[in-house]
């Protein structure tokens, strides 16, 4: 792989185009290529960095030198004194302007500076109900390119150099499945885009479809040469409404154009894609289970082998691949496999988007470099904790994931990282809990959800998650037992070993990971029925310390069942016969004065209450 | 539209490239002979957020003051949801401003002020410029 020992952003932006950025461009790549310098130094095309003014503008990396308003003729002398010698010229260099700008630039926050967009490159740029728009974003030059320009085999080896890992969550390397089904021979195979996605919290592949559809035809385009498939299908949930109307119309416009068909581009390929609607089942973004569902058969997976390589949809050799995972396939044919490890790590190569959502202050969809602590994620990009709350975990990979907690943090993103916690990459949604959740009832949340997707077909996942959904439900509502723990754990071993496909195989691991990092949690539920955040009722009271009560009486005015009481400035008082346990006194009270007791308290405050009234 | 009809025909190659070169003027603001673009953001969030309502009012008030040389688009996403609606408003040969949070009355006074005025409405404003995409 070229390393590069220097980048210079040259910034794409419409001010320093216009200024003329793009004849620079051209005179850097000359001057690189004519001292020989084009495999130590890299020119990447930036997106505007809001110095318009200045323009055109250039940064270089590592040492972050920025220069303005640069002409071709400039760039001779760049190259000789910066590139070459390291002295920087300070005769073309940024000078701080005398008044600041008032408004930022994205270069100054980091939700925008720490994320680099290539799977999203034309997230909010492009009207994606117009194909032109796609194309003059070097739209299907991918695509004529591996038509016109290589075999199969030159695709398949390109992929493969990436290391382009599957975006869906499995992260198996796309090459190699593209191989394995080029090498088999058949009259008809078939290339599928799986975009039913359907951890809850997650919006990356509805996004791509929305925002950009084009690039998913055109991935599965090249996907199509690369395997000899001649006819798609983009499995999308019904639930998607937007994405499908807007992938609908991108099918249309390509076809309109030759860019589906028979004879793409003149190049004598053909590729027909049909859109199939999915009823939302999570099942179905099982591979063979999708496939069946396109049969029009009941969407239940069946064993493997014989993979979906070898005999997929209709028994005939298949390819499925995720949306995210065809985004990122017509920027590596144009660019090259060099260009996409440049990013990443060495095992987990290029970007990976994410949508952050839970209790951050930004939320929103992300696509960061793989390697990036997760801690800049959640506290950089997502801008901290909502409300000034606490970080208890941040949940990663939805039903099939887990949840990692704060001593954990600074695990990079990468696919064998994540694993190691216990938890995966998945497709990409995160889902960020705070100090006022119970982790018990999150574990509760997503094993419910696995719990009623199970398809049925095979007994671990159908009975095994049921029963450890009881339990949870038994011990959410206090009537854990000494060894539920072990009980838990015992099952979601034999589950995941035993279960017929993934939803089976990984419904265990939220509950695992939170046994795994907040056990405590689950002790102090079983044996001191007590919800120390205050989230399962039966197992929670709460109560006014009276050392620390100032007597504001915000909580008394939040109470909906009128259950606190007490005098201005003196320390408030709680009647637990109403009190329902809203937790909005807990919320209200900007002195810590509320308490979380356990549920037993209720009682003994209540005893005590009418021992009071009686003498 | 008549530049689309004369290409909605089967292409070659060379024909995206030319694609290219003429759809890069509107896309990119840079010769199409207008003045600014503005992207109101309409994935589902921005949608679901009131987007429609805050393209709804910037229409009427260009056909009010009867603009001619405003272009107005409608893209995916812009990445911030929980800053929906948004608009991305690009002078041309200034860089672009992202306005967060929007209402009609809100487009309504950035297009008076900034789409007209020339003046960014620094309340409505998030940020300057566009994401690295590389």
């Amino acid at each position: 792989m070229d390393k590069f020992r220097a980048n210079l952003m040259l910034c794409g932006g419409t001010g320093c185009i216009a200024g003329g950025g793009l004849k620079v461009k051209q005179a850097m790549d000359a001057e690189l290529r004519k001292r020989g310098l084009e495999k130590e130094i890299n020119v990447v095309i930036t997106g505007c960095n809001g110095f318009c003014a200045q323009g055109p503008i250039m940064t270089v990396y590592p040492d972050g030198t920025f220069y303005e308003k640069l002409t071709p003729a400039d760039v001779p002398e760049i190259v000789e004194e910066h590139l070459l010698k390291g002295r920087p010229l300070e005769r073309l260099m940024y000078r701080e302007p005398e008044k600041k700008q008032p408004l930022p630039v994205m270069s100054e926050i980091p939700f925008f500076n720490l994320q680099v967009l290539r799977a999203l490159r034309n997230k909010g740029l492009i009207d994606p109900e117009n194909i032109e728009e796609y194309i003059a974003r070097d739209g299907y030059k991918a695509a004529a390119k591996a038509l016109s320009s290589m075999t199969p085999e030159e695709i398949i080896q390109e992929m493969k150099s990436a290391d382009l890992r599957g975006r869906g969550g499995a992260g198996f390397p796309t090459g190699l499945k593209w191989e394995l089904c080029y090498m088999v021979q058949a009259p008809l195979k078939y290339i599928l885009c799986n975009g039913d996605e359907g951890d809850p919290g997650a919006f990356m592949d509805r996004s791509i479809m929305e925002g950009d559809p084009h690039v998913v035809l055109e991935g599965m385009i090249i996907g199509a040469k690369a395997i000899g498939a001649s006819k798609g299908y983009i499995y999308v949930r019904a639930e998607y409404p937007l994405a499908v109307q807007r992938l609908q119309k991108a099918i249309k416009d390509a076809k309109a154009y030759g860019l589906l068909g028979d004879d793409i581009l003149g190049t004598g390929f053909n590729l027909d894609i049909e859109i199939y609607l999915g009823a939302g089942a999570f099942v179905c973004g099982e591979a063979t289970a999708l496939m069946r569902s396109i049969e029009g058969k009941r969407g239940m997976p069946i064993p493997k082998p014989p993979h979906t390589t070898t005999q997929g949809l209709w028994r005939r050799p298949t390819v499925l691949n995720n949306v995210e995972t065809y985004a990122n396939i017509p920027a590596i044919i144009l660019n090259g496999a060099a260009w996409f490890k440049s990013l990443g790590t060495e095992k987990s190569t290029g970007t990976k988007v994410f949508a952050l959502t839970g209790a951050v202050n930004n939320i929103g969809l992300v696509e960061v470099p793989m390697g990036m602590p997760l801690r800049k994620i959640i506290f950089d990009i997502g801008g901290g904790m909502k409300k000034g709350r606490k970080f208890k975990a941040v949940q990663l990979g939805g039903p099939s994931g887990g949840c990692i907690p704060e001593a954990l943090l600074d695990t990079p993103v990468t696919f064998e990282d994540i694993a190691k916690t216990g938890a995966i990459v998945g497709s990409g949604g995160m889902v960020v809990i705070d100090d006022y959740n119970c982790m018990v009832s999150v574990a509760k949340f997503f094993l419910e959800f696995t719990t009623d997707e199970s398809c049925g077909k095979c007994p671990p996942c159908r009975i095994g998650t049921k029963v450890m959904h009881d339990r949870l439900v038994d011990i959410t509502e206090g009537r854990g037992k000494e060894g539920d723990i072990e009980l838990l754990e015992d099952l979601s071993h034999d589950i995941i070993n035993t279960s017929l496909c993934g939803l089976g195989q990984s419904a265990p691991n939220p509950v695992l990971t939170t046994i795994k990092y907040f056990r405590e949690e689950f002790e102090s539920h079983i044996k001191e029925g007590w919800c120390k955040a205050g989230v399962c009722r039966p197992l929670t009271t709460f109560y006014v310390d009276q050392e620390s009560c100032k007597g504001c009486g915000a909580c008394a005015r939040v109470c909906p069942q009128k259950a606190v009481s007490g005098e201005k400035k003196k320390p408030y008082s709680i009647d637990q016969t109403l009190c329902v346990k809203c937790r909005s006194c807990y919320e209200a009270c900007k002195f810590g004065a509320l308490k979380i007791g356990p549920g037993s308290l209720g009682k003994e405050l209540i005893e005590k209450a009418k021992g009071v009234q009686t003498r | 539209m008549t530049q689309k009809e004369a290409f909605m025909q089967r292409l070659t190659i060379d024909d995206l490239k030319k694609i290219k070169e003429q759809y890069e003027g509107t896309f990119a603001l840079r010769h199409g002979g207008y003045r600014a673009k503005v992207t109101i953001h309409m994935g589902t969030c921005g949608i679901a957020a009131g987007a429609r309502t805050v393209m709804g009012a910037l229409v009427e008030a260009l056909a009010q003051k009867d603009v001619q040389d405003v272009i107005i688009t409608a893209s995916g996403c812009a990445g911030f949801c929980s800053k929906e609606p948004m608009a991305t408003v690009e002078i041309l040969g200034q860089a672009p401003v992202k306005y967060c949070c929007l209402d009609p009355e809100k487009m309504k006074r950035i297009f008076a002020e900034h789409i007209q005025g020339g003046n960014i409405v620094q309340e409505y404003a998030l940020v300057m410029g566009n994401e690295n995409s590389y």
